[in-house]
């Protein structure tokens, strides 16, 4: 818990301790396997709108092998989706926002000079490394990578002869993970006992940052479901490897029978989907954290309802375990059972009107600034409410049946966790580049990215849903076999289009990023008068934050145009005046 | 003094935390087993005895343990203790191999033809467990070498007290699986 140190380039940049630079090394590893994902999404986009026609794209990406003539090989395609789905729900979603925010802010907003254990930190940032390392290897190998989409259901994930992907690709994909799994408890121990014992004098739980109570609240959903993903996967390296039967039974491949008897691939879906509900949830909530923040210090107002948007954030965390059925209602599920997760999932809706309903009566009447962070935080709220309405359809179990497994469920998700989390990302690097870097991200290419990303993202997802209506179902490679769908040629047409150009300006992002590093203009020490105590440390990185003694708290972080005060603004750090109550 | 209490008192939440993504991941692998027993097909077979002898060993390891610590905070050395609780961990580790064989003499496999569930479930949750206390095993053995090194005084013996919370939650984890094969 030293101050600032010399540093070789070897312990600044490569093996650092500090959790600022560990979180430069989290959030540009995500960006980088941002690009990944996001390429792969528009490869097989190209198939799904121009079934069979040949691309010289497809053929520059994937080869003679995987393209043959320029035209997408069915197996390829579902590579594509699934590591398309996994780079962004863990790579991205996971690890690129919660290592980056929750690293970058905890010790800098509770007054802390490091995290509990750097090395541990350092370690977790590695591990992730390392997953990545092994998932980009697994696009190279001959018999391509993992194709049994992201939630990795057996039979396909556990047979290795059942398809290309099923085989090297599956086994590294698993490997993967649990490197990735590592690096996620890792770095979810540290940011809990970090918060729960380094915050500076003063730092009352009440007086942190909603960013703060975000970032612990899912470092604990974390350590409670990530062993549930690693127990899933275990036993299905168990089926794959040493020929286990507790996903497989009675099955029959080119003509031979396999041993396997008793196994139950809807055991699976059990245990995955008790971490794949509440990672839905890993991956908003920090994005919840970061969109309070933002709206508050551009709204020059208090959050509104500070107690009730903690509140909400631990019944949503609550909440998360206990609706997992809902991704199962057509596995034959008892419908009784059915109902029950029907009125969980429902109940979801209540804490999260509160939380859209806090963000707008705080932006109600607010003297707004408009900045690159705001707009995105405000496309979030947007994005929240229409994703969630279309999730309480999802919810019940009676309507869920008719459109499961179709694109109302990819254009849901995609808008409410999907696009809602990037847009809670892009907020959090906009609002505090000036503080990872010391300068300031160019204004009007910002607003350039974000009219374009919001207009597209909306292209992209909102069509899903009339396709899914429609019946048409997600995961195929084309539905040209199918005349009732013909109709739909043009909609997903548009789809490509908009993903086209979305895909596009994020590499306008990705310019004004790397370009302000170096040359954007120097940021002050708190550009945008914000409260919370990450303004209060100087512009030059230090490892240990402050240079002389960690400011003390006096008051909450939301002290925004406080009646009485000179400024419209007054930091954590500043005594309440004589005579001046606490909010 | 004031930073090396709130240092061992943060290492101690680590630990805990820890502990309870350990408990998460069992307790997906206990859930798994029941569900998939409640839908039949379920091969009954006799516990060896031998897993009756490792949980003999390992409360013993246990008890050896809180002695070992007792020492440690008295101010005299934990060492020969330490030992020996290394020595019994590890014959934990051949009793439940021994407990395999026994299963492999009674039929119970853990894969191909003739192998069921239950057999699978009996050997995969074994094997986690016994990859956790190679762990703890090893936390066994530095702990045991800087207690020789003198490295632990009465006031500040942290790392004995981690590898005494880590070794006796997984004598608990142990006796909750040996009752849970039993009576689940």
């Amino acid at each position: 818990m030293s101050e600032h140190h010399k540093e070789t380039f070897l312990t600044k940049y490569i093996f650092s301790l500090d959790h600022k630079m560990i979180a430069k090394q989290f959030l540009i590893t995500g960006m980088f396997m941002g690009v990944v994902g996001m390429t792969m999404s528009i490869l097989f986009r190209l198939q799904l709108s121009n079934p069979g026609e040949s691309f010289a794209v497809l053929e520059f990406f994937l080869g003679e092998k995987w393209a043959p003539g320029g035209v997408l090989d069915p197996n390829m395609y579902l590579s594509l989706v699934t590591m398309h789905g996994t780079i962004l729900v863990f790579w991205v979603l996971t690890a690129g926002l919660t290592g980056t925010f929750a690293n970058f802010l905890i010790p800098l907003q509770i007054g802390a000079r490091d995290m509990a254990s750097g090395f541990m930190n350092m370690l977790s940032y590695w591990f992730f490394f390392a997953a990545t390392l092994v998932l980009m290897y697994s696009l190279f190998v001959e018999s391509g990578p993992a194709a049994a989409g992201w939630t990795i259901y057996p039979p396909l994930s556990a047979l290795p002869q059942a398809i290309p992907g099923s085989g090297l690709g599956q086994d590294l994909w698993l490997i993967a993970i649990t490197l990735f799994v590592v690096s996620s408890l890792l770095g979810g121990l540290n940011y809990i006992v970090t918060i729960l014992n380094l915050r500076t004098k003063g730092m009352s739980m009440s007086r942190l940052p909603l960013t703060i109570w975000a970032l612990l609240i899912v470092a604990i959903l974390g350590v409670l479901s990530f062993p549930v993903l690693l127990s899933c996967a275990l036993l299905l390296i168990f089926d794959r490897s040493f020929g286990t039967s507790f996903y497989l039974s009675d099955i029959i491949i080119n003509g031979e029978a396999l041993h396997n008897t008793g196994g139950s691939p809807i055991l699976f879906e059990h245990l995955f989907w008790f971490l794949g509900h509440p990672e839905v949830y890993i991956i908003l909530l920090p994005a919840l954290g970061i969109v309070s923040e933002v709206i508050s210090v551009n709204s020059r107002k208090p959050i509104f309802g500070y107690k009730a948007m903690v509140g909400a954030l631990i019944v949503i965390a609550f909440l998360s375990f206990v609706v997992w059925g809902h991704h199962m209602f057509i596995t034959g599920m008892d419908p009784f059972l059915g109902s029950v997760f029907t009125f969980t999932t429902l109940l979801i809706a209540i804490p999260s009107a509160v939380k859209v309903f806090n963000y707008l009566a705080t932006l109600w009447r607010a003297n707004i600034r408009f900045t690159p962070a705001m707009l995105f935080a405000i496309a979030f709220v947007s994005t929240f409410i229409t994703g969630g309405l279309t999730g309480l359809i999802l919810g019940d179990s009676a309507l869920d049946i008719n459109i499961h497994d179709t694109y109302f469920v990819v254009g849901h998700f995609h808008i409410v966790m999907g696009v809602s989390a990037i847009y809670g990302m892009l907020a959090g690097v906009y609002h505090w580049f000036p503080k990872m870097y010391g300068r300031m991200m160019n204004k009007k290419l910002g607003y350039f990215h974000f009219w374009v990303t919001f207009i597209s993202a909306y292209g992209v997802f909102f069509p899903m849903h009339f396709l899914g209506l429609a019946g048409l179902p997600r995961r195929y490679y084309t539905n040209s076999a199918f005349p009732m769908f013909d109709g739909l040629t043009d909609i997903n047409e548009v789809i490509t289009f908009f993903a086209i150009i979305g895909g596009l300006v994020q590499l306008l992002f990705i310019f004004n990023f790397f370009y302000s590093i170096f040359k954007g203009t120097k940021a002050s020490e708190n550009p945008w008068k914000s409260n919370t105590l990450e303004w209060t440390t100087p512009v030059e990185r230090i490892h240990g934050n402050w240079p002389g003694e960690i400011p003390s708290v006096e008051r909450w972080p939301y002290d925004y145009s406080k009646p009485g005060a000179d400024e419209d603004f007054i930091p954590q750090n500043v005594p309440l005046k004589e005579g001046e109550t606490e909010h | 003094m004031q930073l090396t209490l709130k240092k061992n008192k943060t290492s101690k939440q680590l630990l805990w935390i820890g502990i309870v993504s350990i408990v998460m991941f069992f307790a997906g692998l206990t859930s798994a087993y029941i569900v998939r027993k409640a839908e039949g097909g379920w091969l009954e077979f006799e516990m060896p005895v031998w897993f009756t002898i490792s949980t003999v060993a390992i409360v013993a390891s246990s008890a050896l343990l809180l002695f070992a610590a007792q020492n440690a905070r008295a101010g005299r050395s934990a060492t020969n203790l330490l030992l020996g609780t290394l020595a019994i961990g590890v014959f934990f580790t051949y009793s439940q191999v021994q407990g395999w064989d026994d299963l492999v003499a009674q039929g119970v496999y853990l894969t191909g033809e003739g192998s069921n569930a239950s057999g699978s479930f009996i050997y995969a949750l074994t094997l986690m467990h016994l990859l956790h206390l190679i762990g703890g095993l090893i936390a066994l053995g530095i702990t045991a070498v800087k207690s020789k090194q003198g490295k632990y005084t009465k006031d500040n013996y942290l790392g004995i007290q981690l590898t005494s919370i880590y070794w006796h939650f997984l004598g608990i984890l142990w006796l909750y699986l040996f009752l849970f094969f039993t009576y689940a």
